[in-house]
């Protein structure tokens, strides 16, 4: 892993690393002997989609500062449609052939087109949805953005294909834990080196002042069409991932409700800061499963967890407007502690 | 023709209680420039006092089954606007207030988690099974001229004008509406020329959330099923109607209510109904797109 060595090897390099650390994760979760393993496991799942649901809309939330609430409308995009495409082209074709390796092997191809298909789409529907921003900005974004999710979803009620109110059920369950961490660990590298890159720094004088930016000979318009695509295309990976993973879905997990989790993790981390999505994802995935064991001590079997989970939402976001990180990263934070008041301004509104 | 005339009644009904619970975000947003995301569930709550205050009564003079009467059906209003208006000054204090000088990103997410807190909590103390509202007045058809109106619709209407006129006449006949209109104009300088903002912003939320509070008992009485959830839709809808009238312009957003309650109430009576929830959104983009301040919003330029 030296610096003598081409870029491209060493991005190689890392990359078959962390997938031996996956693979050997994978299988390690697998083995530990606890009662309900596959509980945790899922709940594993469920937060690394979440973690890579949070750092797309940081993408676009964050970086480019255009205040999107229609993320919930990009999953259910590459969620259906990888779904379909599993459901109805390749399932059928996997069951022609014979067990084996080969049927494994191609399960995975399969998996990774279907996903990658729904993650395509998704980026369309943020191409179609980033137009808008163009002519509108903060809270009229917002709730046209939040209109785009909700219309993505009164159509998806209306396609009787897919499932429509009774919900899409009978998808392989091709996704694992593997495959949703790799998903995860690449959208977090490439959110990174997305804002070590120009295309970045350009997001983040969009964000910071677009007059300003506009001056400057930067494309606002393209940037933050540009941000919307890439955001959304991880977003619908990771719908995608969601679909082979829990094997249905109901139009009603992608109500705006579903955005707003997304949104609240991101501004809870701390906007534009990467591991501050990160771990606010882990933070809001735990607690509801956290607090599961309260319900024996109430009476009448009521489920007081969303009532906690609601009110630590309001009393975090109280004690930390800026969120967890404010704008830096989690190194930052407890590293040096001189870089410190530079960073500390809160942001422009 | 009497087809189109019926719609059209439905519509300006369901309307007028987009337009209540409208007014209250575009207050709020006139003001703070907030997006109060829990104001939709200060409407179920508004219509959930009304349902034990009214079943309390029910029980209490023995009319199960039968009409409360118009005395108790005021009272009930009125409970349910007062146990709304002191929701709302404390949402306000506890949950916006202290993030005043905060981005005001962070005072939309305790927005959304005060919006949860109500919902999740409404799901944990009410219970999640939905409930038949009391009958405050007896029901009766009136046949007009080949439409069926019921009396229901003429109350809400009614009551629904009243309070309109009200906030009217505290917006630009008091001395109060003064101070909210300078507030909106410049925080700032409202603050500086003697005006106690802070007063002017509690009194603002409670005024949103007691009209709240009489939506919620108008759509309890025309809709008698209700239950925990019923908040998000209508504030969803009512929140649009506001940004189409102009968010921050009243009558824009009496205005906006009734257009998106009439344009639902055809497309519900038409083959497509099933996509009524998303006509609503199509509406708004289409408008946004032509007239981004909305239809009465003053369109600011860009300042350098």
């Amino acid at each position: 892993m030296t610096k003598s060595l081409p870029w491209w090897l060493r991005d190689l390099l890392w990359l078959a690393l962390f997938v031996a650390v996956l693979v050997g994760l994978a299988y390690g979760l697998d083995a530990i002997p606890i009662v309900g393993m596959a509980y945790y496991n899922r709940i594993l799942v469920l937060m690394g989609i979440n973690i890579t649901l949070a750092v797309s809309l940081n993408i676009i939330n964050g970086h480019a500062g255009q205040f999107s609430l229609g993320h919930a409308g990009f999953m259910a995009v590459g969620a259906y449609f990888s779904a379909y495409l599993t459901f109805y082209h390749f399932a059928p074709r996997l069951d022609k052939m014979p067990a084996g390796t080969e049927q494994w092997l191609m399960q995975n191809v399969f998996l990774v087109i279907a996903v990658l298909c729904g993650g395509l789409l998704a980026a369309l529907a943020g191409y179609l949805v980033g137009l808008p921003s163009l002519r509108l900005r903060g809270d009229y974004l917002a709730i046209v953005t939040l209109g785009f999710g909700e219309i993505i979803r009164v159509f998806i009620l209306n396609i009787d294909k897919i499932g429509a109110a009774r919900g899409f059920s009978g998808i392989p369950h091709w996704g694992n834990f593997f495959w949703v961490f790799l998903v995860c660990g690449l959208a977090i590298v490439i959110s990174w080196r997305l804002v070590q890159s120009s295309v970045g720094r350009a997001f983040l004088a969009v964000r910071e002042d677009q007059v300003a930016a506009e001056a400057m000979g930067i494309d606002t318009t393209r940037y933050k069409v540009k941000a919307f695509v890439i955001g959304s295309f991880l977003a619908g990976v990771a719908g995608g991932l969601y679909a082979h993973y829990t094997m249905y879905l109901n139009p009603q997990t992608f109500m705006f409700v579903k955005s707003f989790e997304v949104v609240a993790m991101v501004v809870l981390g701390g906007l534009g800061s990467i591991s501050g999505s990160v771990v606010a994802a882990v933070i809001l995935t735990f607690l509801p499963e956290g607090l599961r064991s309260v319900k024996d001590y109430m009476p009448g079997g009521r489920d007081p967890r969303m009532v906690i989970y609601s009110i630590m939402l309001i009393v975090l976001m109280l004690t930390r407007p800026q969120g967890l990180f404010g704008r830096r990263e989690l190194w930052q934070v407890f590293g040096r502690k001189k870089k410190r008041d530079q960073s500390e301004a809160p942001p422009v509104q | 023709m009497q087809e189109i005339l019926q719609n059209l009644l439905n519509g300006i009904a369901v309307g007028a209680i987009y337009a209540l619970i409208a007014l209250g975000y575009t207050m709020v947003y006139g003001i703070l420039k907030l997006i109060n995301f829990a104001h939709g569930d200060v409407f179920m709550l508004g219509s959930f006092v009304g349902f034990y205050v009214g079943g309390y009564a029910a029980r209490h003079l023995h009319t199960t089954g039968g009409a409360l009467g118009w005395g108790y059906a005021g009272l009930v209003m009125l409970v349910a606007m007062v146990v709304c208006g002191l929701f709302g000054f404390l949402n306000e204090r506890i949950a916006y207030r202290p993030l005043r000088n905060s981005p005001r990103i962070a005072s939309l997410i305790t927005a959304i988690g005060v919006s949860f807190l109500l919902e999740y909590g409404g799901q944990f103390v009410f219970g999640a099974d939905p409930k038949r509202f009391p009958t405050l007045v007896a029901p009766h058809y009136i046949a007009f001229g080949g439409l069926s109106v019921t009396n229901y619709q003429i109350i809400v209407l009614v009551v629904a004008v009243i309070f309109m006129g009200l906030l009217q006449y505290i917006i630009y006949g008091t001395k109060f509406g003064r101070a909210m209109r300078a507030v909106s104009f410049n925080f700032e300088t409202a603050s500086l020329m003697g005006i106690p903002t802070d007063r002017v912003i509690s009194m603002t939320f409670i005024i949103g959330s007691m009209l709240a509070a009489v939506a919620g008992i108008l759509f309890g009485l025309s809709y008698p099923t209700i239950n925990p959830l019923m908040g998000i839709m209508p504030g969803l809808k009512a929140f649009i109607a506001a940004v189409l009238g102009g968010i921050g312009n009243v009558p824009g957003a009496v205005v906006g209510g009734l257009i998106i309650g009439i344009i639902e109430s055809f497309i519900g009576g038409s083959p497509l109904s099933g996509y009524k929830d998303a006509i609503a959104f199509i509406i708004l983009i289409a408008i946004l797109l032509f007239r981004p301040s909305g239809l009465f919003g003053k369109y600011q330029a860009e300042k350098v």
